[in-house]
């Protein structure tokens, strides 16, 4: 049935953004035990760093995705060292609170800076027909680049010394700060890391939907469910949940009204906390 | 262990945020009514402190007249030449208090709208102001806040507008749903408000007295479309109506909708979104799955044009295609190509041509300026920016309101009321007559729908393709 494939391959190539969005957010919490409260505005930032790159400076919106990144990184430290490294050791609630504070600031910052009208890419790839079925330019290279990244971040974490200082500071930190792994500048690598993740994934949804500073929120809560369906801190669960997500996202609306997805979406969350809280794959780690 | 233990956290902590993404309708009505007791109890106090004082003047004032006549008569007679004097010389300053949708998702329309509004303000006080019969000059001011595109902000800071800021009248924040939150307030307080930007009938149908509607009705805004899809082909039969899940939107294709069975048409799809929609793949897959000929709905601004946007990208083959709101508005031809073809109900377009000679034939009394001087005015005053429908519908708001107070000769809110309520006029923004049955009173009667398309002569323009004798160009059918 084309209309059923159709809506599935749509989902599914939206899944693979949910997924590096998520990434971002499981990564955090695997190497230092924090939620990132600020991740929607940090997906926010990433969607008017792309736009107003191509906009203001006509840059393709794919070369403008690396500065974004970049800045992504850098601000990530930057959240960090000002708000979570002096609350790193106090209980849950205070990071949980510090980067609820980050996520404030940067929407006040971002409605006073862009307003909250809608802004629109004004990009396109227009779209390719195999058989019947239609699948657009834009999502494809989103899903494409989704995949890069996340090879990319896999040889990062196994690969390279700093990769594997992450996850050694995952494991035990006072272990690896023993073994002298300077364990303050990793876990901002690793905040930086997350937050990057995210700042892409707001690049990558910016070339194909429209956008507001406040438009962030509705993908955090998706990551908060792609990270739990995948298992917290489990940053390819996290990609494969993302798929997972993406396909409801497209199945349902086959069968049910639209408005039943984040209804259905939300029930499985809990349901999955309920029955599987370390999530439906499960980490090496743990 | 430690972070199985955390999970209840996340959960806390997603469920707090869903609900800060929500409406919040329990804060709304709970502030509403901590608001509403408030200011009831400081209305009571105040009447209280006032009926004291008369009381105590008018005792007074026996009392002075019982004992010497002379002095009483001369004070009478002095009070009444001070305070003729005093409203002869001068002026009265009439506040006008609204809201604008500075932020969130109603800001383009909105701010539209405000333009509008606020280029009628200046033009009235740049002339000197209302002069009325008896030679007092009415002058305007204007108290607005942003409402931020909320539901609970509109209620909040339209009841500050009626009670601490005693605005003298109300226009209505832009669309309807937040004119229904504020419509409520506008009665409570018994202050006369025009609604502009706001066509949801069900507003004007729960026996509101002093809120008078500017725009054609929603259930009037798709069925000149069905007419126009009617005499266009002959042979369409499927229809789909994809909406947004608002007040508008659903009034608009609820009503169309019936209308369009009753014109034999077959409706294939009927399936309202989300709101902050932004992804439309599901349906524009269902849309090619029930391949209708014709795709109506819509809702405003945003996710109108991310839908024609998105279905241009995906091919979809469909011969007519009418969204509500987007497509009118200047900032739709940003889409490119997208927007070909793309067909829109508008309360209002520069090319329309009411003119005091065609107020003359219909019998109808002319008042304000032409739409060439309307669009020059603005243009003038907003940096060469052209004013779309909802500009229109903010000057309108005002011009109504200048001339029921022209017409009641007076500010006072029962007087203009009158006039409102008699008022039958045609003006650059069209025919403006009101409703004045108790089942919906305030309701316009008089204004009519004209339709658009995006065509390219040269470049992608608006023309006028609805109704036949105000069209400006042929329908462009089937789309490209």
């Amino acid at each position: 049935m084309d209309f059923l494939l159709a809506s599935l391959i749509d989902g599914l190539l939206l899944g693979f953004v949910y997924g590096i969005a998520a990434m971002g957010l499981t990564l955090i919490w695997g190497v230092m035990n924090v939620i990132n409260l600020s991740h929607g505005p940090i997906i926010a930032l990433g969607m008017f760093g792309v736009y107003y790159i191509f906009s203001a400076l006509g840059i393709h919106p794919y070369l403008a995705l690396i500065a974004v990144a970049a800045g992504g990184l850098l601000l990530g430290g930057l959240i960090y060292f000002v708000a979570v490294h002096r609350v790193i050791d106090a209980p849950h609630l205070s990071t949980l609170l510090a980067t609820f504070s980050v996520n404030m600031i940067i929407i006040g910052l971002g409605t006073a800076a862009f307003s909250a009208s809608p802004r629109n890419v004004d990009f396109t790839l227009g779209s390719f027909e195999i058989g019947s079925i239609t699948i657009l330019g834009t999502r494809l290279v989103a899903a494409i680049l989704a995949m890069f990244v996340t090879g990319g971040l896999y040889l990062f974490l196994y690969k390279s010394r700093y990769g594997r200082y992450i996850r050694a500071v995952t494991d035990n930190r006072d272990a690896a700060e023993l073994m002298g792994v300077p364990s303050v500048r990793i876990l901002a690598l690793s905040f930086g890391l997350g937050t990057m993740l995210a700042a892409i994934s707001g690049g990558l949804i910016a070339t194909f939907f429209p956008f507001t500073i406040l438009a962030g929120g509705s993908y955090e809560l998706k990551s908060f469910v792609v990270s739990v369906l995948g298992g917290l801190g489990n940053p390819v669960g996290a990609l494969l949940a993302g798929l997972i997500l993406g396909a409801i996202e497209g199945i349902i609306p086959t069968v049910l009204p639209t408005t039943w997805v984040p209804v259905l979406e939300f029930v499985l969350f809990i349901l999955i906390l309920l029955f599987r809280p370390q999530g439906l794959f499960k980490t090496k780690s743990s | 262990m430690k972070k199985r233990w955390m999970l209840p956290f996340v959960l806390l902590f997603v469920l707090v945020l869903a609900a800060c993404n929500g409406n919040g309708d329990d804060t709304a009505a709970d502030t509403a009514a901590d608001t509403t007791a408030d200011t009831a109890a400081e209305a009571t106090a105040d009447t209280a402190a006032d009926t004291t004082a008369d009381t105590a003047a008018d005792t007074t004032a026996d009392t002075a007249a019982d004992t010497t006549a002379d002095t009483a008569a001369d004070t009478t007679a002095d009070t009444a030449a001070d305070t003729t004097a005093d409203t002869a010389a001068g002026s009265e300053e009439v506040i006008i208090g609204f809201t604008a949708s500075q932020t969130g998702k109603q800001n383009v329309s909105s701010t539209g709208q405000v333009n509008g509004l606020q280029l009628w303000m200046d033009s009235v006080n740049a002339a000197g102001g209302i002069e009325l019969s008896d030679g007092t000059i009415v002058t305007l001011k204007s108290v607005t806040y942003d409402d931020e595109s909320n539901t609970d902000r509109v209620q909040e800071l339209y009841t500050r507008l009626a009670t601490e800021d005693d605005a003298n009248f109300l226009i209505s924040p832009y669309s309807s749903g937040l004119t229904a939150a504020a419509a409520v307030i506008a009665e409570q307080y018994g202050k006369v408000m025009i609604t502009t930007g706001a066509a949801s009938d069900s507003t004007y149908q729960q026996g509101l007295t002093t809120v008078y509607q500017a725009y054609t009705p929603a259930s009037r805004y798709l069925t000149g479309a069905l007419d126009l899809l009617q005499q266009t082909d002959p042979d369409v039969e499927k229809v789909a109506f994809v909406y947004e899940n608002s007040k508008f939107s659903t009034g608009v294709v609820e009503a169309a909708k019936t209308y369009a069975e009753s014109l034999g048409y077959e409706i294939v799809l009927f399936e309202g979104y989300d709101p902050d929609s932004t992804d439309f793949g599901p349906f524009i897959n269902k849309i090619e799955a029930s391949a209708p000929d014709a795709i109506l709905g819509g809702g405003h601004f945003q996710d109108g044009s991310t839908f024609a946007r998105q279905l241009a990208e995906k091919n979809i083959d469909v011969k007519f295609f009418t969204l509500l709101v987007a497509p009118p508005e200047p900032d739709f031809a940003d889409l490119g190509q997208a927007a070909l073809g793309v067909i829109g109900p508008s309360q209002w377009e520069k090319q329309a041509t009411f003119t005091s000679e065609s107020a003359a034939e219909a019998g109808l009394a002319w008042f304000g300026p032409t739409s060439t001087e309307f669009v020059d005015a603005y243009t003038g005053a907003y940096g060469g920016d052209e004013p779309s429908y909802h500009a229109a519908g903010g000057y309108a708001a005002g011009l109504i309101l200048q001339q029921a107070i022209l017409e009641a000769d007076s500010t006072d809110p029962d007087a203009v009321k009158a006039a409102l309520d008699g008022m039958d006029l045609l003006t650059f923004f069209g025919h403006i007559k009101f409703d004045t049955t108790e089942a919906s009173h305030g309701l316009q009667i008089g204004h009519s729908m004209i339709y658009i398309q995006w065509q390219d002569d040269g470049g992608l323009m608006k023309q006028v393709v609805w109704p036949a004798e105000g069209a400006t160009a042929d329908v462009l059918y089937p789309k490209p």
